[in-house]
């Protein structure tokens, strides 16, 4: 990917930059001016969101004295509150726990989804791979209700398990895809060579096309992290117990409490729940890219 | 394919054991691999699926089997302005938010696709707020809205002295309902600006250079160019905005929890309030399940959107 942007700005250089109409002037107003007001607009949020998180409260609540953009006395009291006197370890453990699980189930489940649709190719399998295609298109809106009394049927209501099996549900269909696409790109002949030496089926999915397929892997199981950690309806609907609760389910449940919020410590939580997925996305940025085009071009 | 490779005398001699060529045989082996996708989608999405059409026609709650009441549910939402008033901002909600992100995204799809220094750096910085939890940014916007304490109040009062008096953000319908889209907006702008910017660079320069050789301007070649080999990918990505748009409720449940007196809920809030938190399963079920004619026809649409791109464009694996 790299290496394409690299030739195309060299491309760029050699040819459209020294028409006429492409004046800097003009360039600085019609791109880095928007695209300028775009970034500011797309991160103040966070900005905001740090920078609550180590203001003092007295700072908080006294724009006249204080300027709001800075912090005069930065403060450490918010996460302190948030990791001593709260079960804020508690969430992120949990969290954390149910987005390994459920990645990890998804991914097994559509990796051989996914191999046995491109691959082992019978009749009707272009069906399946629509079939789980459309299963994407189900938003968990319209399924939490019936879902929630299937949990409690099998027991596992306010338990994280039931997180685990049911958040595979809007991840398989999106990793089989992304996986799908990522098997097609691999020779069909390097399998054939291997079935020919007499290799099983199953020696070749292991040896051969999961090797190949290691960045599409890498992908669908960034994002399904991503998407695990974020969940956020299935989680306060099947989990009760504060103990059991999920960082984002947590914070707007458990750290929202009377009439005067403490943004302080909002802020901070926000914060701290959304820097594991930042920084495994600034870890695996180009994966991230690739699967979100890769899994809308499909 | 396998069951002649099997039957070869070569490998006969090796006497794989019989679990080795259990899994060696062709439909065996497939069902076992789709197994574990098809079970979990089978248990936890399509007989829920099911279950909950079923919960619809019921008056089941928290606690008690319900019994089949017909369209009772259905009559009753038909009734009742709280139902239609969701309804009503739901549609509002999906199409100005809709409109919005693809208007902005589009263009910022567009500046992304110039050339200039730090390229990846920015598309990787624009994702943020895409990857972020949902909830989490919506709190953040939830503070930004502060009826006593909104940086953007302070801007607008105590900086550019444009207002006397602050912004109230969340107090009254309008401007609440206002506010929650542009948070939404703001959170889509970056899913389909990228996904936006991946159609762009498919499309080969060459077409914009006999373009301009034939003296089209800017706008011609947007207009004739690149919007007509976009229209496949808008397609597809419309689809999906518009579902999970509607369908939102995050960023609702988060910042008003569907007040002022009830004029930001969505459907999908309003399902929560009365099918969760007020027990009404078989209630909550109904307003889930009118929300489906509305997906039915996103769906058709996008599955026409992929058959004419393929069409199009021929298969490719990029």
């Amino acid at each position: 990917m790299t290496d394409t942007v690299v030739q195309s700005t060299a491309d760029a250089k050699a040819a459209p930059d020294t028409m006429a109409w492409d004046s800097g002037m003009r360039r600085l107003m019609m791109i880095y001016l928007p695209l300028g007001c775009f970034v500011l607009i797309l991160l103040f949020p966070f900005y905001w969101m740090a920078i609550t998180s180590f203001k003092p409260n007295a700072e908080l609540m006294n724009y006249k004295e204080h300027n709001p953009f800075w912090i005069s006395s930065p403060t450490l009291g918010h996460i302190k509150h948030l990791l001593f006197d709260t079960a804020y370890p508690r969430w992120l453990w949990t969290t954390m726990m149910v987005a390994i699980g459920s990645t990890t189930l998804s991914l097994i489940a559509s990796t051989l989804a996914a191999y046995a649709i491109e691959r082992l190719r019978f009749r009707g399998s272009s069906y399946v791979g629509l079939g789980i295609y459309l299963a994407y298109l189900v938003p968990p809106s319209i399924l939490f209700i019936p879902l929630a009394t299937v949990v409690v049927q099998f027991g596992l209501f306010d338990s994280p398990l039931a997180l685990i099996l049911v958040y595979p549900t809007f991840l398989v269909p999106f990793c089989t895809w992304l996986l799908i696409g990522y098997f097609k790109s691999i020779p069909y002949e390097l399998e054939e060579c291997a079935l020919v030496d007499g290799a099983t089926r199953l020696q070749i999915l292991r040896r051969i096309t999961l090797p190949l397929a290691v960045p599409g892997l890498i992908s669908a199981g960034i994002f399904s992290f991503t998407l695990s950690w974020n969940e956020f309806i299935y989680a306060l609907a099947f989990i009760q117990s504060g103990a059991n609760k999920t960082v984002p389910v947590a914070i707007l449940t458990e750290l929202v409490t009377g009439d005067v919020y403490q943004w302080g410590a909002l802020m901070a939580g926000s914060l701290l729940g959304s820097l594991p997925v930042a920084i495994f996305y600034s870890l695996f940025v180009d994966y991230y890219v690739s699967s979100l085009t890769g899994a809308v071009k499909e | 394919m396998s069951v002649t490779t099997l039957s070869s005398p070569a490998l006969v001699q090796r006497q794989p054991s019989w679990l080795v060529r259990l899994f060696d045989y062709k439909p065996f082996l497939i069902v076992m691999c789709l197994a574990p996708a098809i079970g979990l989608l089978a248990v936890f999405l399509t007989y829920p699926l099911g279950l909950g059409i079923w919960l619809a026609f019921t008056d089941t709650t928290i606690g008690r089997r319900g019994v089949f009441v017909g369209f009772e549910n259905f009559q009753y939402l038909l009734t009742d302005p709280l139902w239609w008033n969701a309804v009503f901002y739901s549609v509002v909600y999906t199409g100005i938010a809709t409109f919005g992100k693809f208007a902005l995204g589009f263009w910022l799809a567009l500046l992304l696709n110039n050339h200039f220094p730090f390229k990846s750096l920015l598309r990787a910085i624009i994702l943020l707020p895409w990857i972020v939890p949902t909830v989490l940014s919506a709190l953040a916007f939830w503070w930004i809205y502060d009826p006593q304490f909104s940086i953007i109040s302070y801007l607008l009062v105590d900086v550019l002295h444009w207002r006397s008096s602050n912004v109230d953000f969340l107090g009254s319908p309008w401007p609440a309902r206002f506010s929650l889209i542009a948070a939404n907006i703001w959170r889509g702008i970056p899913f389909v600006a990228i996904s936006l910017l991946a159609g762009l660079q498919t499309i080969s320069p060459s077409l914009y250079e006999a373009a301009m050789l034939d003296g089209a301007s800017a706008w011609q070649r947007f207009r004739y160019i690149t919007f007509p080999m976009m229209m496949p990918i808008l397609a597809i990505v419309m689809t999906f905005s518009i579902i999970f748009t509607f369908t939102d409720f995050q960023l609702v449940y988060a910042i008003t929890r569907g007040g002022p007196v009830n004029s930001t809920h969505l459907l999908a809030t309003l399902a929560f309030q009365r099918g969760i938190a007020g027990g009404e399963l078989g209630e909550g079920a109904a307003i889930a399940v009118s929300m489906i004619p509305f997906l039915v026809f996103a769906t058709l649409f996008s599955y026409f959107g992929l058959a004419r791109r393929k069409w199009q464009q021929g298969e490719s694996n990029d």
